[in-house]
């Protein structure tokens, strides 16, 4: 093949890479600061993780295993289409399974499965500023972010509380990050909250469309926001996992039929996957059983 | 002409793969402050910039960064060979550097001389590239911080006496602050701002 004719490895020129390489080193110096970066033009629309892309473009190298997922699933478009734009730009080899992944770009979810040392998570962010939807002016969130004045956020979920109970917030929920920044996990179900604590990976946050790069380096304290009256919880769900029978993970509700039916699957499809291949079964899993043979026939 | 060869050799022989693993060094570097690694691609820069240290300027400086050398590099041919392989403008001024490289066994200026960063920009710091005698051997420091689990031991040799008062006063400013790349050889130690070092 012509070489003229090819991209660079990686889709970014090298200019632009060393631009995000030297915002991801200062991120990760400032756990929590969002740090702009000259985001730029991305061969997909913002709104597709355009930030992710270029923060995985800036530190992909060839020796890498790249898995990408969309709410936890690898085969939805989402995560496809990225898988095989790095395919094809970086020729870099690809996996579903989180164990052997060395980078792992994330929309929406964190992997089930304890991510270890080595590891990078990379989340694709719509909205890094968490106090955007309390104060629209980037001049006074940047203000208070500087003056570490963190109250209204605080005012926010009270309201939750006064209005509903009990804090309403249950995706994006805010964490303070090593004691100073208060950021936005991206919409991640607040579920994933706890993973982020003290986690053994480094995890980086790429905005494309608000040009934010953030992080959090490996054994960070990541504290979710509450109060010591309703300290913060994460959601329980009544029932396993429909094919897998695991617990104690995040499920997504499949509609049926249009007579109510559902069932709660695990979103982390790697993770259902790989019980079942160890023989783990829900109660809703197809299995060749006598009475699925009798009701067949 | 030695001098003109000197400047023009020296950068990678593989620039888009030998830089990413360079940044991914430093990366991992910074993510877990206080880890000795070493480059796998490395730079010849004129004497007496270290190898490390042009690694570090060939992977991450370029025209959007000025760079302020330490008096000695200053007056080598430093300043032509990083000019000629990133295109990074030189300045004078401390504080206007975004990147500083200081030679082994030169003088380091106290920290606060360079550009710390404001409340609201924290990241327009100065980023500084120290060349030291050896990454361990040295007096033993205990660090603590983001990055670390419980802590860690350091015992980087030919610090500069005063770096303790140095480090405590940069990092006594958070979110403000230098980050630090400390070098030996081929081999790279990364403190970030948020590291606490104490002695044993």
């Amino acid at each position: 093949m012509n070489d003229l004719a090819t991209y660079n490895f990686a889709y970014l020129d090298e200019q632009t890479k060393r631009m995000i390489r030297r915002a991801i080193l200062k991120a990760i110096a400032i756990p929590g600061y969002q740090v702009p970066f000259a985001s730029r033009e991305m061969p997909m629309p913002y709104g597709w993780g355009t930030g992710g892309v270029q923060v995985t473009a800036s530190i992909l190298g060839p020796g890498d295993v790249l898995k990408v997922i969309d709410q936890g699933a690898d085969d939805t478009t989402n995560a496809v289409s990225i898988r095989a734009f790095f395919q094809k730009v970086a020729n870099v080899a690809v996996t579903t399974r989180t164990k052997e992944a060395t980078i792992i770009q994330t929309r929406h979810r964190i992997p089930e499965e304890t991510l270890k040392e080595g590891q990078t998570l990379v989340y694709q962010v719509p909205i890094p500023e968490p106090l955007r939807f309390l104060e629209p002016r980037e001049t006074e969130t940047r203000k208070m972010h500087a003056l570490e004045e963190y109250g209204l956020m605080h005012v926010k979920l009270y309201e939750d509380i006064a209005r509903n109970g009990h804090i309403a917030t249950t995706y994006a929920y805010p964490v303070k990050v090593e004691g100073r920044y208060v950021m936005d996990p991206s919409p991640t179900p607040k579920f994933d909250n706890p993973k982020m604590h003290m986690s053994e990976a480094l995890q980086l946050f790429g905005a494309g469309r608000e040009k934010r790069i953030y992080a959090v380096p490996p054994y960070t304290e990541v504290v979710s926001l509450d109060f010591e009256d309703h300290p913060f919880e994460i959601q329980k769900f009544d029932k396993p996992c429909a094919l897998c029978g695991a617990e104690n993970v995040y499920l997504d509700e499949v509609v049926l039929d249009d007579k109510g039916g559902r069932m709660f699957v695990c979103s982390d499809t790697d993770h259902c996957e790989d019980r079942r291949a160890h023989g783990h079964a829900g109660h809703m899993l197809a299995r060749p059983t006598p009475e699925s043979q009798e009701a067949a026939e | 002409m030695a001098a003109q060869s000197q400047i023009y050799a020296g950068a990678f022989a593989d620039p888009v793969f030998q830089a990413q693993s360079v940044f991914r060094t430093l990366m991992d570097g910074f993510a877990r402050p206080g880890t000795v690694a070493s480059f796998s691609a490395l730079a010849a820069p004129p004497s007496p910039l270290g190898r490390a240290s042009g690694a570090v300027a060939l992977t991450l400086c370029d025209h959007d960064t000025s760079v302020w050398l330490s008096p000695a590099l200053a007056k080598s041919a430093v300043p032509q060979w990083i000019a000629f392989h990133t295109g990074a403008p030189m300045t004078e001024t401390k504080d206007d550097a975004r990147f500083a490289f200081i030679e082994k066994g030169a003088a380091v200026p106290s920290f606060d001389q360079f550009a710390l960063g404001t409340q609201e920009y924290p990241d327009r710091s100065t980023t500084l590239v120290i060349e030291i005698e050896a990454l361990s051997g040295g007096r033993s420091l205990i660090a603590k911080g983001a990055g670390i689990k419980d802590e860690t031991v350091i015992a980087p040799e030919g610090l500069p006496d005063l770096f303790l008062d140095f480090w405590a006063a940069n990092r006594a400013i958070f979110p403000r602050g230098i980050d630090l790349v400390l070098t030996a050889g081929d081999a790279v130690l990364c403190l970030p701002r948020t590291t606490k070092l104490e002695r044993e």
